[in-house]
């Protein structure tokens, strides 16, 4: 996984709550057999009107927001179903951090499994994040993750406490983590879990 | 002296391989459901890698999401896409060596239904799938929850997941359901109240008398939306309904240890005194046959209500979404639910695709004919509920009324496959989620109960459809 420490880039305002995985990523780019290329397919409902056009009112058609590398949104950000694919998505568009005042669980989870920081913030931090980049088009946010700082175009904090964050996901994210091979390299601890649950519930093993 | 512990403490700690400083756990995972849209990637993965599948006997995949519905799929899939989609899971479990039920086979259907049909799903366990419905499998007391394909990989690769202990929340359905009134009810009632991230970060216990009177397949359309409340993961204590389900299910233990398993799965349920990090109770014998008016499965109102009015909505951020779903499904504030003409029904999904579901559906539909100018897709949740329902009569009563009759699938739950609504169509459904282009660019989703689905189709518009049993 590409490690994610600090980013510095254009802010989008995307003041929805319950925003779900089918509006980040519809149905119909879910047949790939790829993490890549999933960019085109990126809030596509939003994007483009039904005869495939671009619509211009939708954010990140504008001019100013269209090269955004963090999206501000509302409650409840990534409901709805399992797909990676809206993570991938978001990556493949250049998006990687999202900062809301709440996500859900496992969009939530994906995205710490692709680089991408999910930012969840008391909801007047966000607010005010909404109304800077809504009022100012273009305004460049840094997401410090070492530091725990968001930081303003002057480069100065724009909150006093640092964000909080889980802290082995963080640490996970500024490693660029290989989960699997972690886990690998627990391999006598599972060996030993499994001897001992065929002895103690024998029926976890299928028939098959 | 033990400590009291909740069903889901009892089946987390017996999976926990290693335990971290920060409560962070290791957690083995005794079954793995593998379906065509989010595994293909993982398989990748593990050949980039060089890895294999750590315990292919515990691992079940089966096609279900891009299958087409229609008969002619005996002659293969016509769309591209989704034909190299179900080619790469067929290719991927025959390199690994993974069980694999494919789209002809008479056991195939959806993920979620036919886990439980095979007896794949057990009490206790730990059930994953890179599918959010997987909380279905919470029915039978089996701590189960959807994941990412980086998860599907990691499982695959090690039979595990690193996790962190979720919170409970306990739902308490008092009383009993009404004539005419379903689990699906009940469910969407209660996320009506929990709202749609109301379980977030939780696991939600359904208890309480209307649960206990519940069939498996109702236990399983409850457990089974748990996820549009926000909460990952849906149980049920298992007690005598389930192990009679079970019971002789091909993958199920037999004999000897089927006994034993039974006396440890009686040891399941909460303890007396056991403490949930949050309750919140229901009484279920005042509901109504409910359905969703808006574009979040919070949205739902009894049949008997109308429309809801944003004006009303003292908070400025829910009306201003209420407006907006408002504009999405074409509705007025004040309209009674019973007068929205639909022009699609949709009966089917891992939500309310079983036998039962096909059951209640056709008890409506028998002797009526569909009204004019609507479409009706039935699709069953596998080969196997089609092949009893048909062995029931339930296929001509279906047919003879104007419906369509499927073969299985996710089908028009997600519109992966043809079954797709067009834009501004209204649509009666069984399934899940009612979102914006959920079923369709521009499709516009009630959810509902079979019954209320089944009534919907023959008189043309939503109905209350005890009005239509008396």
């Amino acid at each position: 996984m590409k490690p994610f420490q600090i980013l510095t880039g254009v802010a989008a305002p995307l003041p929805r709550v319950n925003v779900d995985t089918d509006q980040i990523i519809p149905k119909q780019f879910l047949k790939t057999v790829k993490r890549t290329g999933l960019g085109a397919g990126l809030f596509y409902d939003f994007r483009f009107k039904p005869d495939g056009t671009p619509d211009p009112t939708f954010v990140l058609n504008q001019p100013a927001y269209k090269d955004a590398k963090i999206l501000v949104g509302g409650a409840n950000f990534g409901c709805g179903s399992s797909r990676e694919h809206a993570p991938w998505a978001l990556l493949d568009f250049g998006i990687s951090c999202v900062i809301a005042p709440s996500f859900a669980d496992i969009f939530f989870n994906n995205c710490f499994k692709n680089g991408v920081l999910p930012l969840a913030l008391p909801d007047e931090q966000v607010q005010r994040l909404m109304a800077l980049v809504t009022d100012r088009p273009g305004t460049a946010l840094t997401v410090d993750l070492r530091e725990r700082r968001i930081l303003g175009p002057d480069g100065a904090p724009l909150f006093n406490t640092p964000f909080p964050v889980d802290p082995d996901r963080r640490r996970a994210l500024l490693e660029g983590e290989d989960e699997i091979t972690t886990t690998e390299s627990r391999g006598e601890s599972l060996d030993a879990f499994e001897a001992q649950q065929a002895s103690a519930w024998p029926w976890v093993r299928t028939r098959a | 002296m033990i400590r009291s512990r909740t069903l889901y403490q009892k089946i987390w700690d017996a999976h926990v391989v290693e335990r971290g400083e920060d409560g962070t756990c290791l957690l083995y995972i005794d079954r793995h459901l593998v379906h065509e849209v989010t595994s293909p990637q993982a398989f990748e993965g593990l050949r980039a890698a060089g890895r294999r599948v750590r315990r292919t006997d515990l691992t079940l995949a089966v096609p279900d999401h891009n299958v087409p519905t229609t008969p002619d799929r005996v002659f293969g899939i016509r769309d591209e896409e989704s034909r190299l989609q179900v080619e790469a899971l067929e290719t991927n479990t025959r390199d690994f060596g993974v069980p694999y039920i494919p789209m002809l086979d008479s056991r195939q259907g959806i993920v979620h239904v036919v886990g439980p049909e095979q007896g794949f799903t057990l009490p206790g366990l730990t059930i994953v799938c890179g599918d959010s419905h997987t909380s279905t499998h919470g029915a039978f007391g089996a701590l189960a929850f959807g994941i990412g394909t980086s998860e599907v990989e990691h499982v695959l690769a090690t039979q595990s997941l690193r996790l962190r202990p979720a919170k409970t929340l306990n739902v308490v359905c008092d009383g009993t359901l009404a004539k005419g009134v379903t689990a699906k009810d009940l469910i969407l009632h209660i996320i009506g109240i929990l709202g749609t991230a109301g379980g977030t970060g939780h696991v939600i216990e359904y208890t309480g008398e209307a649960l206990r009177g519940l069939s498996m397949e109702g236990r399983m359309t409850v457990c089974n939306m748990s996820i549009e409340a926000g909460a990952r993961a849906g149980l049920i204590a298992p007690d005598d309904v389930t192990f009679a389900y079970l019971k002789g299910r091909p993958l199920a233990p037999q004999g000897a240890v089927w006994d034993q398993a039974v006396e440890a799965w009686r040891g399941l349920p909460s303890d007396p005194g056991a403490r949930y990090d949050a309750t919140v109770h229901v009484d279920a014998s005042v509901l109504a046959p409910t359905v969703t008016w808006g574009t979040s499965p919070q949205d739902v109102a009894p049949i008997t209500g109308v429309v809801p009015d944003p004006a009303q909505e003292p908070d400025p951020v829910k009306a201003a979404s209420m407006r907006q779903a408002l504009a999405y499904m074409g509705l007025e504030p004040g309209t009674r639910l019973q007068d929205l003409a639909v022009d699609r029904v949709f009966i089917g999904s891992c939500t309310n695709g079983r036998l039962e579901d096909l059951r209640e559906a056709a008890s409506v539909v028998r002797g009526r004919t569909v009204a004019p100018g609507v479409q009706v897709l039935v699709v069953p949740g596998s080969g196997l509920v089609k092949r009893q329902a048909e062995e029931e009569g339930l296929d001509r009563i279906f047919r003879e009324a104007g419906c369509l009759w499927r073969e299985p699938g996710c089908s028009m739950c997600l519109g992966m496959n043809e079954d797709r609504l067009s834009p501004g169509e209204r649509c009666a459904s069984t399934s899940n989620r009612n979102f914006e282009g959920r079923q369709g660019r521009g499709g516009r989703t009630h959810l509902l109960s079979p019954a209320m689905a089944a009534a919907a189709a023959v008189t043309g518009h939503l109905t209350d459809v005890r009005e239509m049993t008396r």
